[in-house]
């Protein structure tokens, strides 16, 4: 309602958050001066940077998509996918750095399911930045401990015949999972069949869209 | 397959075998090649190059009863100096 004087609430109407008037952090101050180092002494420079840091936020799930897709249309391509996820990647021309990539299916009879315990380590290069419940607590502790409740609060019934196989990227290694594709999906391209893939379904905490939900 | 425990050793510092493993028997799922010691590495000091290796657990060894589901599985990635074969 934009009238009401809600507590989290603006007078506009959007949600109120607090200035951030606070002092910097150690790590903040931390950061501002190595960077201005690297500048002064000419080691980089500003547009470099931000070249950089629009790189990063340019990345997202739809990388990640393609390179499901292609696995579902091409038998090949998906077997050199779960024997080396890297080298698959860079094959159909995805630029993902030193990235040590493994991948792993979905099938009939196992589901899969990524967390990182001891951090939140996720293939940015792949998925973009993690979302916010990637890196609580709360999901680093249970996803080990009680995946499929986990996965039930996330709308996903895994039969108890499924057999469920949690991933914990705990150290060099990054993770991607190949969702199952879905039915019904026979005749459509491989563009169309990437819109299927939602970010979550390659964490394991989701399923690809049935065809009629795209 | 290759069983391996997870050592016991509560070490301080930036380790990478998590300690609901600790103890825990698995099988080596893959080798993954060597990587610099992390340990070392994230202090700034040369991390000498260690093994790396995909564990796989059942849940019923991590958990016992209380697993969701005994033969549902967990791999983590762990350094051959944290393992001990079996």
């Amino acid at each position: 309602m934009p009238h009401d004087h809600h507590d989290h609430l603006s007078p506009s109407g959007h949600p109120f958050r607090k200035d951030n008037d606070t002092p910097l952090t150690y790590w903040q101050q931390m950061e501002i001066a190595v960077r201005e180092l690297l500048i002064e002494k000419g080691h980089l420079t500003r547009a470099e940077i931000q070249a950089q840091v629009e790189a990063m936020d340019a990345r997202s799930p739809a990388n990640g998509a393609k390179v499901v897709a292609r696995a579902w249309t091409d038998p090949e391509f998906k077997s050199l996918l779960l024997k080396d996820a890297s080298e698959a990647s860079r094959s159909i021309g995805l630029d993902i750095g030193p990235l040590r990539l493994i991948a792993v299916e979905n099938t009939s009879d196992v589901h899969n399911l990524i967390v990182c315990t001891l951090c939140s380590c996720y293939p940015r290069d792949l998925l973009g930045l993690p979302p916010d419940w990637y890196k609580t607590r709360a999901y680093r502790s249970r996803a080990v401990k009680e995946p499929r409740k986990v996965l039930q609060e996330f709308g996903v019934d895994l039969p108890q015949e499924t057999t469920l196989r949690v991933h914990d990227s705990t150290a060099d290694m990054r993770y991607i999972v190949v969702p199952a594709r879905p039915d019904g999906t026979n005749h459509m391209s491989e563009t169309a069949l990437a819109e299927l893939v939602t970010r979550d379904s390659m964490i394991g905490t989701g399923l690809a869209r049935a065809p009629s939900q795209a | 397959m290759t069983s391996v425990r997870v050592k016991t050793i509560c070490p301080p510092g930036h380790v990478r075998a998590p300690y609901y493993l600790r103890g825990k028997t698995g099988e080596i799922e893959r080798a993954l090649g060597s990587f610099g010691n992390p340990e070392l590495l994230a202090y700034g000091l040369e991390g000498e190059e260690k093994e790396l290796y995909r564990v796989r657990f059942t849940m019923h060894e991590i958990w016992g009863d209380s697993a969701e589901r005994p033969e549902d599985t967990l791999d983590a990635e762990l350094y051959d100096h944290w393992l001990e074969r079996l």
